[in-house]
């Protein structure tokens, strides 16, 4: 029973490799967590962003060693959640999604915000999706796609 | 607003927000189910060198070297011209070149190995100097009237040198590309690209099939703006000759730093403008302007023609001599990025009239506005503008955005305290598709449509969608002319085995240019439709009767059939003790035509306006003595975030072109290319204008602020 034991998208799991593994590679390689992309492997993107324990972690800068025992998820499965329709539809309403590679990324980090925030200012948004780099749209698409959600989807978060 | 403009969802939208996309780097094994092989390339440490020789160190069972005695074809790449090696010859000409590739099962043990290949260099003295370097790929010359005559007769002739510096187009999905040998002896070559046609076309050569011999797709691909047109073409290359030596599937990903370093980037520019001034206007211009190419030819060609044919701005001026070189310097290779050489020409000519403005004392909106052209006015290349020029009413729609008028006035007078505010001004167009007569004699494009039995409708061509939709607005199109509802008509990533070649995904032209021939191929499917049946439609282009032949030779006639117009207002406040520039608000004006889904347009339209704000003000690259490019990660190269300029106005302003769809005009580029001048001329007026502070280069910094302002202290 030496494997590193953690929550992946609610599921009990063990990974029995190196605990210095990172975890971007492991979520890609080893579970097929095809929608955490890798954007630049140095924490500065974002692309990479999964939640921890509901907190927005780049996975390029963490080690298996640290999710020991911790909660997380990522788009494959939040997206089978009423919360990410919520915000897949304000998405499309704008035509907030381009090249789509910083998308789940970003998806994650207003679902870090509304969670914490259900109301947020237009301010507000706009730090939380700071750490996220999209080069597509000039954010104004995607800033207003969250402010909508968490309008429209009131009550979710 | 038309039917047509009405946002839709996007057909991409579900697989890319549920991550179910598959982008290169996503597969886990071949299309026949085989293991990928990972493949990293070995790059030259040096900007100039002789490769004396290669030692590779014994491989493991499974693990290949590759280099250009592998190449069973041509061993140079089809761009343009042929001069870029698949793998480096007998010297390297910049640092990253590819000397060799070794691919294996294990990426780790591949990176360990590579460390272990000892290459012996003879090292040579770089060429580095855009100024003085001699050696240049394309030296071009074109004018009309007579500017020595004017420049005699002139009240007084101004002079002043630009400069401009790289620009990544940092799309967040890096350069990757796989290839995979095929039973029937194919290569099948797939990745993040722009332009099938155009790796069909190089890896077929590289390979020595002949076309039938290879076939590429486009897979989902994460962000281009240019920087996927020609890389593709040299790195699927690489892997398809990897792939044919192992007898295996190769992928190259590229790492965030090789690409930041390697790739192609927007060429650094020095623009030397001469006016002459007479009776307040301008009536010469002499400019001779040189891009950085780097070290291989590639794109600078028609990089630079469309950057020299746009010297004279959108302004009057009836004299003009251009000279344009691309000068070879031992640097990555510059290629394509949004604006495609434009965007360095405009910036200096934004600023020349505006410092011209300033000197004579008036207003630099008023000044610039007296020489705006007008339809049936004459081109820089003596072609005409056959289509209304819409920039006065598009300013007058900014004035009303932002104030811009009074604000110009009020803010160029003396200011004191601690935060100073400027605003500035600028205006341009972007030809619409291909210079020249690019489209009628190389590129010839063909789209098909294809009805099936069940009645859904396959869009044929090979355009990608890289993020601006085509994947939407082709079906889109398609949709409406057949009126049967967009579900029934679907586009998919392009394969070079089934569709024909429309041409490649540049220059603003896949909406207008292809998706003009897809609307007169559905009014052909409409025509002879048959239920239950399967049928076929197929268009070409064909060159609009208006147009001016175009000679490149002489660089006369019309360079475009028509233009996309941009007018941009940008409003800043310097903190004075720290050099930060604010961006109070940015505000643009876009003529692409009508907008084929309005939302998708205005998202081109913001996502390229930011780049414009950033290449002016952040994004720093530049090499070393060396030749080699420090700022190769995000920590050192800076891209807007959603903090940068949360008060940015997108505002379209629709002059219909009849060529286009439904009115419409290239619009991918046009973004770009007004934002740089204004935000520099609005900083230069919060620093108290051009005689206190005289501005000439982007990007300009914080630290560019503080040393302008120390110069008052010393």
């Amino acid at each position: 029973m030496n494997g590193i034991r953690f929550r992946l998208n609610g599921k009990d799991t063990c990974y029995e490799g190196s605990a210095a593994d990172r975890l971007l590679d492991v979520l890609r390689d080893e579970y097929d967590m095809k929608s955490v992309k890798c954007g630049c492997k140095e924490g500065e993107c974002g692309a990479c962003a999964v939640l921890i324990d509901g907190v927005l972690i780049n996975s390029c800068c963490v080690a298996m060693g640290a999710v020991d025992s911790h909660e997380i998820l990522t788009v494959e499965g939040y997206r089978e959640t009423a919360r990410f329709e919520a915000l897949s539809k304000a998405f499309a309403d704008l035509s907030a999604v381009q090249c789509g590679f910083c998308i789940p990324g970003m998806i994650l980090a207003a679902e870090a915000l509304l969670s914490k925030n259900a109301h947020p200012t237009e301010q507000e948004v706009r730090t939380a999706l700071s750490g996220n780099i999209c080069r597509c749209t000039g954010y104004n698409a995607i800033v207003n796609a969250v402010m909508n959600a968490a309008k429209e989807g009131d009550g979710l978060w | 607003m038309k039917e047509i403009c009405r946002s839709v969802k996007k057909k991409d939208h579900d697989p890319k927000i549920e991550g179910r996309s598959v982008y290169v780097d996503d597969y886990n094994l071949s299309a026949n189910g085989s293991k990928i092989l990972c493949g990293r390339l070995l790059h030259s440490i040096y900007a100039k060198a002789k490769v004396l020789s290669v030692t590779v160190p014994e491989l493991p069972e499974g693990y290949f070297w590759v280099d250009r005695n592998d190449v069973p074809g041509d061993n140079n790449v089809n761009i343009v011209l042929d001069d870029t090696p698949v793998f480096c010859r007998d010297t390297v000409e910049y640092i990253g070149e590819s000397i060799g590739m070794i691919a294996g099962p294990d990426e780790k043990v591949v990176e360990e190995l590579l460390k272990k290949v000892e290459v012996e260099y003879e090292e040579l003295e770089p060429m580095l100097d855009l100024r003085n370097g001699k050696e240049t790929f394309f030296d071009y010359h074109f004018g009309h009237g007579d500017v020595e005559k004017a420049f005699a007769e002139a009240d007084k002739v101004y002079e002043e040198e630009f400069i401009t510096g790289y620009q990544d187009q940092t799309y967040l999905e890096p350069q990757g590309m796989m290839a995979e040998p095929e039973e029937d002896g194919r290569m099948f070559v797939h990745g993040s690209l722009q332009c099938p046609y155009y790796v069909h076309g190089a890896v077929a050569r590289a390979l020595g099939t002949g076309p039938e011999g290879v076939h590429i797709l486009q897979d989902v691909t994460g962000g281009g703006f240019g920087g996927k047109e020609d890389y593709p073409s040299i790195l699927g290359c690489q892997v398809a000759v990897a792939a044919k030596k192992s007898g295996q599937p190769v992928r190259c990903v590229y790492h965030r730093r090789e690409d930041l370093e390697f790739t192609p980037k927007r060429h650094p520019s020095l623009c030397k403008y001469k006016l002459a001034v007479k009776d307040g206007r301008v009536t010469a211009v002499d400019a001779d302007i040189r891009f950085d190419a780097g070290a291989y030819s590639t794109l600078s060609a028609v990089v630079l023609q469309r950057g020299i044919i746009a010297a004279p701005g959108i302004y009057n001026i009836p004299n003009v001599n251009v000279t344009g070189k691309a000068v070879k310097t031992n640097t990555a290779p510059c290629g394509a990025y949004r604006g495609f050489g434009a965007p360095q020409t405009f910036f200096a000519i934004e600023m020349m009239m505006d410092h011209i403005a300033q000197d004579m004392g008036v207003d630099s909106i008023e000044f610039k506005q007296k020489h705006f052209v007008k339809q049936g006015d004459m081109t820089s290349t003596q072609g005409r503008y056959h289509f209304p020029v819409p920039i006065p009413a598009m300013l007058d729609e900014v004035d009303e955005l932002c104030d811009l008028k009074r604000k110009h006035i009020e803010y160029s007078k003396p200011q004191s305290g601690r935060y100073r505010r400027g605003i500035g001004f600028s205006s341009i167009f972007h030809g619409a598709g291909f210079t020249g007569s690019g489209e009628r004699d190389i590129i010839k494009a063909t789209a098909k449509l294809r009805k099936y039995a069940d009645g859904t409708v396959e869009v044929l061509a090979s355009n990608g969608d890289i993020g601006q939709g085509v994947r939407t607005t082709f079906p889109k199109i398609v949709a409406h002319e057949l009126n049967i509802p967009l579900e029934k008509v679907y586009y998919s990533h392009p394969d070079t085995a089934r569709v024909p070649d429309s041409g490649p995904t540049v220059a603003s032209r896949s909406l207008m240019t292809v998706g003009e021939l897809l609307r007169r191929a559905a009014i052909k499917l409409r025509d002879i439709w048959e239920d239950g049946k399967e049928q076929e439609v197929e268009e070409r282009y064909k060159q609009p009767d208006f147009m001016i032949p175009f000679y490149l030779d002489r660089f006369e006639g019309d360079a475009y059939p028509t233009y996309a117009w941009a007018v941009s207002a940008v409003e800043v406040e310097i903190d004075t003790y720290t050099g930060v520039v604010e961006i109070l608000g940015a505000y643009g004006n876009f003529d692409v035509g009508t907008p084929v889904d309005y939302n998708i347009v205005v998202g081109q339209m913001e996502g390229g306006f930011l780049q414009g704000l950033g290449y002016a003000s952040i994004e720093k690259m530049n090499y070393d003595a060396k030749g080699r490019i420090r700022n190769n990660s995000f920590t050192d190269y800076l891209v807007p975030t959603s903090m940068d300029v949360p008060n940015l106005v997108a505002k379209m302003h629709v002059e219909e072109y009849p060529g286009g769809p439904y009115g419409a005009k290239g619009a991918g580029e046009l973004p770009l290319v007004a934002p740089p001048a204004a935000y520099l001329e609005a900083v230069e007026m919060a620093l108290g204008g051009m005689k206190k502070h005289r501005l000439n280069a982007i990007p300009f910094s914080t630290e560019d602020v503080i040393l302008e302002l120390n110069k008052e202290v010393l």
